[in-house]
Parts: C-alpha cells; sequence; structure tokens
C-alpha cells in the first residue's frame, strides 16, 4: 500500500502550504529541529559513551540514564514535533525522498535498540552500575546507538539534496523503486 | 578584507570542494554530527552549572569528564568548518548570521576556556550558586548564537 495518494492531499491542505509557503515559520521549524539535536543525541551520545566507558566512567550507569532521560525525552518531543511539522510542510518530496526513508528505518531501528537495552541488559544494571568496562551486550548498545544517530542525522540533512528526486529523471531504476517515484515508461 | 576572501573561495582548496556535487553535503553532516557532540558536552556542563541534570556529582567533576568530549568535538566543528567556509567565502563576507556566528564563537571559546574553566575547577567552598548560574546562562547564550547563526548562514543565501 502507498501512502502517497495521503500525503498528496496532506500537501494540498491550508495548513501545509502556509507553513511551506511562510518566509520565517519553516526556518523556525528547522531551526528548532536542528538545534535540539544538542539536547537529545548530545545527551544519547554521552550515555552511549558511558556504555563504552569512553567519559563519565565514575558515574553509575544509572545516575547517568536517571539524570539524563528527562532531557532526552524533552529534546526528543521537540525534534518529533519539529521533525511532523517539516514533513507536513513537504509531505510528498520527503514521502519520495530516499534519505528520509533511510532515516525512518534507521530512526526505528534506534527506538528498538533502546527498548531491548531498557528491557534487557539494563533491568540488572545493579550488577554492573560502577564498572568503567560495562557488559558486552551494554557496549554494543552503545555502539548501535552511536551509528544509528549517526546515520540518522546525516540523512536528515542529506534531505535538502534533490539529487535523488522522483522529478530529476533519468534515475537508475533502483533510486526509482527504492523512492517509491511513480515513473511512466518501463522502469517501474 | 573582501579580497582576501575572494582569494581564499578562488584557491585550490575552495575550488576543489564547491566543484564537488557531495563534497560540501559530507562536510557539512560531519559538522551536523559535532555540532550534536558539542552541544551534549556544553549543555551537560551548564546544566549542572544550574543544578540540573548529574547533581550527584561535582561540578568539577563533570567538567572534568566532559573536557575531553568538548574539546574533540570543537576540533571536528573548527576543522569542518573552516572547510565550508573555504568553499564558500565570498557568500559568507556579505552574510550577516556568518559575522554573528564569528562572533558569537570567538565569544564562546574565550568564556568556555578562560572564565567558565575557571569557575568549573574550583573548589566547592569558593563557588557561588547564583554566579553559576550566571555563567551557564552567558555560556548557553553564546553557544545558541553559533549554533542559530551556523543555521540561518543557509537560509540567507
Amino acid at each position: 500500500m502507498s501512502l502517497l495518494p495521503f500525503c498528496q492531499w496532506l500537501a494540498e491542505t491550508r495548513g501545509s502550504i502556509a507553513l511551506h509557503e511562510s518566509l520565517y515559520m519553516y526556518p523556525l521549524v528547522e531551526s528548532a529541529h536542528v538545534l535540539t539535536l544538542c539536547l537529545f543525541v548530545g545527551m544519547s551520545v554521552l550515555l552511549d559513551l558511558r556504555l563504552l566507558g569512553v567519559t563519565l566512567k565514575r558515574v553509575p550507569v544509572s545516575e547517568v540514564t536517571s539524570r539524563l532521560l528527562p532531557w532526552m525525552i524533552g529534546g526528543f518531543t521537540i525534534m518529533l514535533v519539529t521533525g511532523l511539522l517539516l514533513f507536513y510542510a513537504i509531505p510528498v518530496r520527503s514521502y519520495q525522498n530516499i534519505f528520509f526513508r533511510l532515516k525512518l528505518i534507521t530512526l526505528a531501528l534506534a527506538g528498538l535498540n533502546a527498548w531491548y537495552f531498557h528491557e534487557g541488559i539494563h533491568k540488572r544494571v545493579g550488577e554492573w552500575d560502577r564498572d568503567v568496562r560495562t557488559p558486552s551486550r551494554a557496549r554494543l548498545a552503545g555502539i548501535v546507538s552511536l551509528a544509528c544517530w549517526a546515520v540518522i542525522v546525516v540523512s536528515g540533512r542529506m534531505i535538502a539534496y534533490n539529487w535523488f528526486d522522483c522529478d530529476m529523471q533519468p534515475q537508475p531504476p533502483i533510486v526509482n523503486r527504492l523512492a517509491g517515484c511513480q515513473v511512466s515508461g518501463l522502469e517501474r | 578584507m573582501l579580497s582576501v576572501f575572494q582569494s581564499i573561495e578562488w584557491s585550490s582548496v575552495g575550488q576543489l570542494i564547491k566543484n564537488s556535487p557531495w563534497a560540501f553535503a559530507v562536510i557539512e553532516s560531519i559538522h551536523l554530527l559535532a555540532l550534536a557532540v558539542i552541544g551534549g558536552a556544553v549543555l551537560l556542563v551548564d546544566l549542572r552549572l544550574m543544578g540540573l541534570g548529574l547533581k550527584r556529582q561535582t561540578v568539577t567533576e563533570v567538567a572534568r569528564d566532559a573536557q575531553p568530549v568538548l574539546v574533540w568535538s570543537l576540533g571536528v566543528m573548527l576543522l569542518t568548518g573552516i572547510a565550508l567556509f573555504v568553499s564558500e567565502a565570498i557568500k559568507c563576507y556579505y552574510s550577516t548570521p556568518f559575522w554573528v556566528k564569528m562572533a558569537s564563537l570567538l565569544l564562546a571559546i574565550l568564556f568556555t576556556f578562560t572564565i567558565k574553566r575557571k569557575i568549573t575547577l574550583a573548589d566547592n567552598a569558593t563557588r557561588n550558586p547564583a554566579l553559576m548560574r550566571v555563567v551557564a546562562v552567558v555560556s548557553l547564550a553564546l553557544w545558541f548564537g553559533v549554533g542559530a547563526g551556523g543555521r540561518w548562514i543557509g537560509f540567507s543565501g
């Protein structure tokens, strides 16, 4: 099932058009989205680095998670709201952008990784709270998180480039397929 | 001054980055990754100065731990930032946000490595909570100026 008709409908709504054409609102929302990286991704990176024994070595892991989590949740909420608004302003092009798609998939992976960490090894954090060298599963969670967020940030930035846009034909068939471009002819 | 900026942009490095279809995008992505990390390191210390975040650790402990993260990410930031600047120096010359960013950056670096460093590394006994809050707010304001100015360079082109 394609979400394209939904995106096309969304793009025709008044709010979407207003945000898309606004002189200051769109840049302000985008700036908030980018600068909140410092809060959300910045704090996540510090937690991941603690799991890897790189920084905050003398601070118990449970202390880092419990003290930083409220800030991370706050940051994530701002990123989510502003991110949804950015999508709302440009739905069709975003939907058919391979970097946007990559970003969403990686976001899901990052979410799964965080869930697995919290439901798994972090449940027994009492046993390794003060270890500089944390259990291998915790270190793996840190590495996967760092990798996911790096891909999410980079692909997010790349959405701005139109290299693989559907209106930049001809594109290789694989690009059209991954981006869900509706191309007349044999490509699809 | 303009001629200096012109010769920077017309240098071989400037032209190399400018003429590559992907170099700017890749360097900018790394610049952005470093932004997240530098922001985390600055926020961690500033929140602690305001009595938030890692409250059970002393200001000095938090500042000591955050220092290497800050220095490394700042290094990446400056290197990639210079590369981006070289590829569009003339645009930067005419960009108000660029100059706002450079002024904020200069002040932020000076403030972080002199006054803020001195306050965070002082004994607990000699530290004054009101002063710590002021230091945190000034630090946040200066770094916010750097980040917001940076984002705005792209909008004003």
